[in-house]
């Protein structure tokens, strides 16, 4: 195994890391609720009466995040095409909502909550997103 | 007052994913990419963040209520079954394929990001469909308790 140093950002990680832990503390503290984005969204689609305006407020959140910022500082690197991209976010919308939960409900908010299902779904996302990062970068190139 | 906090929670929690690096799906599939060049930085973000979460859910059990007085709605399931194992596998294949999950999707999506839109917009697509087989699912079933 070969580290990529030129990418490796442990310091601003961390942080980020922290400030989502954060942002997961207030929305348990303050609303009651967990912070995992897919059961957000997903919640929005079934229009529950008195359940929709807490989500319809933390997604405007995320989209208004990058105006925060002022500027968006990081400059993303997509390489999939939009084919593969209109496939992966098929199979993200429908895995999240039958897998419950996605990196944040289960890997940030259930995993800190010792959440034995959490970790078997993460252990599940991890190696699947392993594997087939494997398959696309080594085995079809 | 819930609305305010959850807009607040969703915006911090916006900035910590672009800090950490999951806005670049580049970075995120640099750190699936075990057998290639490793970009180790994710492993951080989750470590910061359960750090934190850590403490946070458990003074929120201990509370039993919100700062504001309100109920907790916390998962109460603890069984193990096949939906939950595929399902998270499914999602795994598709953050594999594109380097995106469902927060740094809406995030780019923000920022206006093109690509994004796509991804988001297929994501909901699937979304849906998972809605509409699970009421198809609960009308075939002849008990009227569906699931919760």
């Amino acid at each position: 195994m070969t580290i990529d140093w030129a990418h490796f950002t442990p310091w601003s990680s961390l942080a980020g890391g922290m400030l989502i832990g954060a942002a997961a503390a207030m929305l348990v503290l303050l609303s009651g609720r967990i912070a995992g984005i897919s059961g957000i969204v997903g919640g929005l689609i079934e229009l529950r009466r008195g359940d929709i305006a807490w989500r319809l407020a933390f997604v405007a959140g995320l989209l208004a995040a990058p105006v925060a910022l002022l500027f968006y500082s990081v400059n993303p690197r997509i390489d999939a095409g939009l084919g593969t991209l209109a496939l992966a976010g098929l199979l993200v919308g429908l895995g999240t909502r039958y897998g419950s939960g996605c990196t944040s409900g289960h890997g940030v908010c259930g995993l800190s909550r010792l959440s034995p299902r959490s970790l078997v779904a993460t252990g599940a996302f991890m190696a699947a997103g392993v594997a087939t990062v494997f398959v696309t970068r080594h085995l079809l190139i | 007052m819930n609305a305010l906090a959850a807009f607040a929670a969703g915006l911090v929690f916006g900035i910590g994913l672009i800090l950490s690096g999951m806005t670049d799906p580049g970075k995120v599939i640099g750190f699936l990419d075990l057998a290639g060049r490793w970009d180790p930085s994710l492993a951080f973000v989750m470590g910061g963040a359960i750090l934190v979460g850590y403490f946070s859910f458990a003074l929120a059990g201990k509370r039993g209520r919100t700062f504001l007085g309100g109920a907790l709605h916390l998962p109460t399931r603890r069984d193990i079954d096949a939906r939950l194992v595929a399902g998270s596998a499914v999602f795994g294949i598709g953050w594999g394929l594109a380097g995106f999950c469902p927060g740094p999707a809406l995030v780019s999506l923000g920022a206006g990001i093109d690509q994004a839109a796509l991804f988001v917009g297929a994501m909901l697509a699937g979304m849906v469909i998972y809605d509409a087989a699970e009421r198809l699912a609960a009308r075939k079933a002849s008990s009227p308790a569906g699931r919760s």
